[in-house]
């Protein structure tokens, strides 16, 4: 019976699409927020602590609400505003919330294991207070948001038709990867050329927890060895083998365009993009500064996206 | 008055004790196994069927309601059993009031033979706000309007049956069905090996394979969605549960267009043509090209490819005419005016107010009845006699004297009882039925259908909105 297996509705495809970037964000926020919190635990000036949570914020707009709310960066209030507030749209309730917004509007290409671990997800999160996290700590809130995700993406793994939903899935997941990572790098942009002393003991602690953060460490240790700026940099740029790196998200993206439609201009354009990235000199690129790099990379990232949606979602 | 009245019980008839408390056999093994039980282990089974219906997601919404616009249907654990001649009983009455429907509906689309015969009051009909004329002289593929039937039926005795009403627009409730014989099979699975219930699992099966057999002439191999207003309906779950089941699209207005006299659905790879509209969203809401105009959930032209016969939609537009409660009298009068037979199950005896003897009897004996809005549904607008203050009824009276022709009244009926677990534990609760009827190449009825229970102690309100619940419906088999 009609439809085949090769079509289905736009609409969908963009649920999908956002089911995997929300899901992939809310876990990546947890991350990210873990190694600030770690790193919060050296000893700081009060000045320092403020600087670390400022830059958990991706945008000036994003420090500006903020403080409509709150008058400093106590860890406190920006833990609150980074996990449950409602208000925050890049909250990790907001991101669950519009996950699971998500799951219920393509429910009919989603199995029913997939439907249910989001909502029990859906369900926990909701019963989880600010009081809660005070008692029990941070630590036991951001591992339950990453369990969660490992288990939802497993389950996906584990029990959905592999099709274009499924690819839509991965196209989301692996998309919101590239973003978060060039955010990631671009927390610690300028530590990145400064010269690296070895016997550091705080510098070390603080490309480790960096590298947690992108889920690298263990695997840095094991490739390169000693900490040093410039393989962290390569690693998470360029090295395919590490899921979370720049290029491994752009080459996962570009397979999957290709998949989908191999003429597709987007899938095109990402190609070109991979090859870009593919073809940097690192040591210019540390000389010039990250930061340059990094926005040249969101803005293509950016400029894939829109062009996804025209090629896939009949945008009107 | 239509029909003879149902007999005034001394007592509710309860469908698993005789009145001297002896086990009826539709529930022989049933009653054993309730027996030996544990109370804890129901409590257990009812806190596991409550989480598995949470995970489910199985919600509907309330709207207007910021903070928990998400409410569940209460889950009874005990099944509502029927044995098999009564199933017989009301399975070929369920068929042949749906086929009665049917014929009334194509006949007043086309020749409104009923009407000139002088069965039925043809200004009842062709003034009804329901009566699409639009779909005049449009032949329908195998003349069915309503493809999918909702049929509500109350019992009071033994073999006291009635219909309270007939949902042929857009009935719901079959997934709760669906998914509360799953839910029972996973929390009882020993129940299902000793006692030979029917399966009911097939209903999406045979739906689509109905739906596939009105596609428009010369498609061989129709492409079939599911039409829904949205995942902020409130029957949102059921709509992706019965997609994901048949394998069809879930579609909303907005993935759907007109072009070119076919309709088209919003795919990856471009338009994709679309042969078949099962639609869970009103006649009112459907084209706002056609209908109401300020509607953003249906889809712009879509009445015209009706009419060129190039979509099949389903149910069609303008079944309301049939199940709206005026004409609810009349289909005792349809099933002996197309099918020459007598009604297998009764209506409710119902005073039309238009009738000046009935609307005389009516405000004598307003503190015995239940009056009704002739347009009105969900409860909304109606008078309950027996609880019902003196000045309230005066007050209704005035309104009955305005407007006698939109009104209609029922005498209290005494709906039978089935056991329930509650707070205290196993008690009688009112229940009702309805039974959900395919037609398709025949009219068929799934043996089961949605139980829904009235969990406050003597009240005959089973509405989820009003505190009701459902319970698993099971059919015996000989």
């Amino acid at each position: 019976m009609n439809p085949g297996p090769t079509t289905m509705l736009s609409r969908t495809a963009d649920n999908l699409y956002w089911l995997g970037r929300y899901v992939e964000r809310a876990e990546n926020s947890a991350r990210l927020l873990d190694g600030t919190h770690h790193l919060n635990l050296l000893p700081l000036t009060s000045d320092e602590q403020s600087e670390l949570w400022h830059k958990l914020f991706q945008s000036q707009n994003e420090v500006d609400a903020f403080l409509e709310k709150h008058n400093q960066f106590s860890d406190r209030a920006v833990i609150e505003y980074l996990t449950l507030e409602r208000d925050n749209p890049s909250s990790i309730l907001s991101c669950i919330n519009s996950a699971r917004d998500n799951t219920r509007a393509a429910r009919a290409e989603l199995t029913t294991e997939i439907s249910q671990c989001m909502n029990q997800t859906w369900i926990d999160i909701r019963g989880v207070s600010m009081q809660q996290i005070d008692d029990r700590g941070i630590q036991d809130f951001l591992d339950f948001i990453k369990e969660r995700a490992h288990l939802f993406k497993g389950v996906i793994y584990g029990t959905m038709r592999r099709g274009e939903p499924f690819l839509f899935w991965e196209l989301g997941t692996a998309l919101e990867r590239a973003e978060n990572t060039s955010r990631l790098i671009m927390t610690r942009a300028d530590a990145f050329h400064r010269v690296h002393r070895r016997d550091d003991g705080f510098d070390f602690y603080r490309w480790g927890t960096f590298l947690r953060s992108a889920n690298a460490y263990s695997a840095y240790r094991q490739i390169y060895g000693d900490i040093d700026p410039v393989s962290v940099a390569e690693m998470l740029i360029l090295n395919t083998n590490i899921p979370r790196s720049l290029l491994a998200c752009i080459e996962d993206t570009t397979d999957i365009l290709k998949t989908l439609r191999r003429e597709a201009p987007c899938a095109e354009m990402s190609e070109r993009l991979a090859a870009e990235v593919r073809a940097i000199r690192l040591d210019q690129v540390l000389r010039s500064g990250l930061d340059n790099f990094l926005n040249d990379f969101r803005k293509q990232v950016h400029a894939l996206s829109d062009q996804i949606r025209i090629d896939f979602m009949m945008v009107r | 008055m239509t029909n003879s009245g149902p007999k005034e019980p001394q007592k509710f008839f309860d469908e698993m004790l005789e009145p001297d408390g002896t086990v009826r056999m539709a529930y022989a093994q049933y009653g054993e196994w309730l027996d030996a039980v544990s109370k804890d282990t129901l409590i257990r089974k009812d806190e596991q069927a409550d989480m598995m219906f949470r995970r489910l997601g199985i919600t509907f919404t309330v709207y207007g309601d910021a903070e928990s616009t998400e409410r569940m249907i209460p889950f009874d654990i005990i099944p509502r059993i029927i044995d098999p001649n009564e199933w017989d009983y009301l399975a070929r009455g369920t068929i042949q009031r749906v086929e009665a429907l049917n014929a009334f509906l194509d006949d007043v689309y086309h020749d409104q033979a009923i009407l000139k015969a002088g069965r039925i009051p043809p200004e009842l009909v062709l003034n009804n706000d329901a009566y699409r004329p639009e779909m005049l002289d449009l032949d329908l593929p195998r003349r069915i309007y309503g493809h999918i039937a909702g049929v509500d039926v109350v019992r009071t005795g033994p073999r006291e049956f009635y219909v309270l009403e007939d949902n042929v627009r857009t009935p719901s409730g079959v997934s709760y069905m669906l998914e509360n014989r799953q839910t029972m099979m996973r929390l009882f699975p020993e129940l299902f090996a000793t006692n030979h219930v029917a399966p009911i699992g097939r209903y999406p099966t045979e739906l689509r394979n109905n739906l596939k057999s009105v596609a428009p002439v010369g498609v061989d191999d129709p492409t079939i969605v599911l039409l829904t207003p949205g995942r902020f309906n409130s029957a949102y779950f059921e709509h992706a549960f019965l997609a994901t089941e048949m394998g069809v699209r879930l579609v909303e207005g907005q993935d759907l267009f007109v072009d070119e006299g076919l309709v088209f659905m919003r795919t990856t790879s471009g338009p994709r043509r679309v042969d078949v509209i099962y639609r869970r969203i009103d006649d009112d809401f459907i084209d706002p090209l056609a209908f109401r105009s300020d509607s953003m959930l249906g889809v712009p032209g879509l009445l015209s490819v009706v009419r060129r016969g190039r979509v099949t939609l389903a149910n069609a537009i303008g079944t309301g005419v049939a199940d709206d409660k005026a004409m609810y009298v009349y289909v005792p009068e349809m099933i002996r005016f197309y099918l020459g037979e007598e009604p297998i199950l009764q209506n409710v005896p119902t005073y039309s107010l238009r009738n000046p003897d009935d609307f005389k009897y009516v405000l004598e004996n307003l503190e015995n009845l239940v009056v009704k809005e002739t347009h009105g549904s969900g409860g909304y607008g109606m008078l309950v006699g027996p609880k019902s203050t003196k000045k309230e009824r005066e007050e209704y009276a005035q309104r009955l004297k305005a407007e006698p022709e939109a009104f209609i009244a029922q005498p209290t009926l005494s709906l039978s009882t089935c056991p329930t677990w509650v707070d205290e534990g196993v008690a009688p609760r009112h229940v009702d039925l309805r039974p959900f009827v395919l037609s398709g190449r025949r009219t068929t009825v799934m043996p089961g259908g949605l139980t829904r229970v009235a969990l406050k102690e003597g009240s005959l309100v089973v509405n989820s909105s009003q505190g009701g619940g459902t319970k698993d419906t099971w059919v015996l088999e000989r």
